[in-house]
């Protein structure tokens, strides 16, 4: 009934973690409701802070698919051109990667066993 | 005549035979046209859940075709099986529930997808076909039967690939990639074939495998199979097929020929460990295929993280799932001359494998059939022109959660059972090997928190006003996998132990293979 | 020497289709290559089941002691040449639906899908 999946070296059980998520969850959200309750409401004092900066509109600030982990690909930026360049499209590399590969394994397997 | 024995046939037959219908009540009616086809892979999915439960508290079943009873193997004075047979055993059978229920889902989703297109009666026609190559290449006891049945799935996916070719260019151009590859790879298999044929003078699995002495002819056939195998399974460096093939097919064909490229993957499977067994160096074959699943794992996700088309990027997660399961596999294969290791680890890394290839049917299903979703409400598949859509697609929404939770490896859901299972053992084999398929299962949520991201959050766009919901047959295809899911994630220890290690068990032990056909011989 | 010639044949049938798959640049020569490949491989099961002085597998009622060539691949072979038949006609159906799109049928500019 509880779900429990051994692997040679433990075991895992979804039901004991959705209800260990649940009490530790409740837990937190008791101790943070406990906190700082003398603020004014709908006052500046409920707004995310940005240095006194006019807000930008959100049609503007959303960022598109071609800008997500620039900094990722930029970063790793030598492995991604040859990488990028290697898949051409072109039909004759396809059969080409296909005919290397044959060769090569048959070569291992012929040598190695 | 005793129905239950001639429930194999019939799970081939039934859509073959509607297969050739539905053009002649295509003229009558167009609508007619969907709901055969859902009758039709609606009983297959009755008969093959039927024939699940007999083969797994019986023992597996063989159909020979032409024979007096069905499972009169050897014919009398002959020490050898001569006709063409079915050989369903645990893993078959696995592999049958796994193409049934993704093809019956399949069918129920294009009953509002295709409906704006031409040439309806014929898309229904080629599901099926495809539909009862797949099985055939799942349940055959005989290898040329295999070759037949792969042809049959090949041409039927080409076809229904280049289904929009009418209209726009790169579905065509996709088809004729395919086409070419799967060509190639069909003839080399036949090549094998016929290598097997001249040595042995026999074309059923078991027979050959309870004769087989690994000659130079059979290093040969076994080097030639296993590229030529994995690359129809879309494995490094020979996938770039899949993000072609994969993004320009109709959203519920390519839900199909994820299960169609697993089917490959299980033939690999197949004739490794059932026809070979430890004849072969196992720990070198083990490494090759190790290697295979290492590269298809990295170089998959990476290239996921830069596409801007959202089904690109779900055919390059795709290849790298794929991997997983031959990292699983390989390890097990790897240890399978070495009884200690095998009991340690290798029969939980196969298990981990092999669940791995149920899980990603299943999720990768789901985001393919969200992705459709998306497509035909917007019009396009550019990541970049797509924004705010969670404001009016609500369970879209929740099933795209639901699937890149799972297929990102985060608990509850399925895919954290079945990599937990490969991490831990794979750990054990060497360490590098689990540290790699980690980080590749970190840069998965992270490339599919850049689709949510671009997709579904953000402000609500102005040319998206008229968006709704998809309709209601789409709705109940993704919501039903979505419910597989949570169910395979809260119980998995049901599944693992009543489907999976059967199946594990039926592949490593060979003896069991060939005496079922055999007679215990 | 002279028995091996089919299977040299083979060889060079199947290295002709692969050369062509590999380094030319037209898309209906790539699918003379597919189709060179496969008659390699009809030739390669037909060859297979050759004996030395037999005749061919035609007689419901032999004469005694005659051997005769394999059966079996023949079967084989023509099931296959049958599959062929619908890969060829698939494959040239699909080029002239490029031809129509793109205009051209040259593999270095049919390439819209890459990356």
């Amino acid at each position: 009934m509880l779900g429990l999946l051994e692997t040679g070296s433990g075991f895992w059980s979804a039901i004991i973690w959705i209800v260990l998520v649940l009490v530790i969850g409740s837990i937190v959200i008791y101790i943070r409701n406990k906190g700082e309750d003398s603020y004014k409401k709908n006052t500046e004092q409920d707004k995310p802070f940005i240095s006194g900066n006019p807000e930008e509109s959100k049609e503007s600030s959303h960022l598109s698919a071609n800008h997500i982990y620039w900094g990722f690909t930029e970063a790793l930026k030598g492995y991604y051109n040859p990488l990028v360049k290697m898949h051409t499209g072109n039909i004759n590399d396809y059969s080409s990667w296909i005919i290397m590969l044959t060769v090569i394994i048959l070569i291992v397997i012929g040598v190695s066993g | 005549m005793n129905l239950s024995n001639h429930i194999p046939i019939l799970i081939i037959a039934i859509p073959l035979l509607a297969a050739f219908l539905v053009p002649l009540i295509g003229r009558i009616n167009k609508k007619a046209t969907g709901i055969l086809t859902t009758l039709a892979l609606s009983v297959s999915l009755i008969f093959t859940i039927a024939l699940a439960v007999k083969i797994l508290t019986v023992g597996p079943q063989v159909y020979v075709f032409g024979a007096t009873s069905p499972s009169l193997t050897l014919p009398s004075g002959l020490k050898f099986p001569i006709r063409i047979m079915l050989q369903i055993d645990a893993m078959s059978i696995f592999m049958g529930l796994i193409t049934a229920v993704i093809s019956f889902f399949g069918a129920i989703y294009s009953l509002s997808f295709i409906k704006k297109y031409d040439g309806v009666d014929k898309y229904y026609s080629l599901l099926l076909l495809l539909t009862v190559g797949m099985f055939g290449m799942e349940f055959t006891g005989d290898i040329f039967n295999f070759f037949v049945f792969l042809e049959i799935a090949s041409i039927a996916s080409v076809a229904l690939i280049s289904f929009r070719g009418v209209d726009y260019g790169e579905p065509a151009e996709a088809g004729f990639k395919y086409m070419m590859v799967s060509s190639i790879s069909a003839l080399m298999v036949l090549f094998a074939v016929g290598i097997f044929y001249g040595q042995y003078d026999l074309l059923n699995f078991a027979a050959i495998a309870s004769m087989i002495k690994y000659s130079q002819l059979d290093k040969i056939a076994l080097g030639l199979l296993i590229p030529v195998l994995a690359m129809k399974a879309g494995a490094v460096p020979m996938h770039m097929w899949t993000p072609d093939a994969y993004s320009e097919a109709p959203a519920p064909i390519t839900m199909i020929l994820v299960a169609a490229s697993q089917a490959s993957l299980y033939a690999l499977f197949r004739i490794v460990f059932s026809l070979y067994n430890i004849s072969l160096n196992a720990l070198t074959v083990g490494w090759i295929i190790i290697i295979f699943g290492l590269l298809s794992m990295f170089i998959g996700v990476t290239m996921a993280i830069v596409q801007k088309d959202i089904k690109r990027l779900m055919a390059y997660h795709a290849v790298s799932q794929t991997g997983y399961m031959l990292l699983g596999v390989g390890v097990g294969l790897a240890v399978l001359a070495n009884p200690v290791a095998l009991q340690k680890y290798g029969i939980t890394a196969m298990e981990g494998g092999i669940f791995h290839i149920m899980n990603h049917a299943m999720y990768k299903g789901l985001l393919f059939l969200t992705a459709g979703a998306l497509f035909f409400r917007t019009g396009t598949r550019d990541l970049n022109k797509m924004g705010g859509l969670a404001h009016y697609m609500k369970y879209t929404t929740i099933f795209f959660i639901i699937g890149a939770a799972a297929i990102a490896g985060l608990p509850p859901f399925n895919g954290f059972a079945s990599k937990l299972l490969i991490y831990e053992s794979v750990y054990r084999f060497n360490p590098l090997l689990s540290i790699i398929a980690m980080v590749v299962s970190i840069l998965t949520l992270a490339s599919f928190v850049k689709v949510f991201h671009s997709a579904f959050l953000g402000p609500k766009l102005p040319q998206f006003k008229e968006v709704k919901e998809v309709p209601r047959s789409m709705v109940f295809a993704m919501a039903v996998l979505s419910c597989i899911i949570i169910f395979f994630g809260l119980f998995p220890d049901l599944i693992v132990k009543n489907l999976v290690h059967p199946a594990v068990m039926s592949l490593i032990e060979q003896l069991q293979y060939t005496g079922t056909v055999l007679g215990g011989m | 020497m002279i028995g091996n010639l089919p299977y040299i044949a083979v060889a060079i049938f199947i290295g002709l289709g692969i050369y062509t798959l590999m380094f030319k640049k037209n898309l209906i020569k790539i699918a003379i290559g597919v189709c060179l490949i496969e008659n390699g491989v009809n030739l390669f099961l037909i060859t297979l089941g050759y004996k030395k002085g037999a005749i061919a597998p035609i007689y419901t009622q032999a004469p005694s002691g005659q051997a005769m060539v394999l059966p079996t691949p023949q079967a084989l072979t023509l099931t296959s040449i049958v599959i062929g038949i619908a890969t060829t006609a698939l494959i040239l159906s699909v080029a002239m639906m490029i031809y129509k799109h793109y205009g051209t049928l040259d593999t270095d500019q049919v390439r819209r899908l890459r990356g």
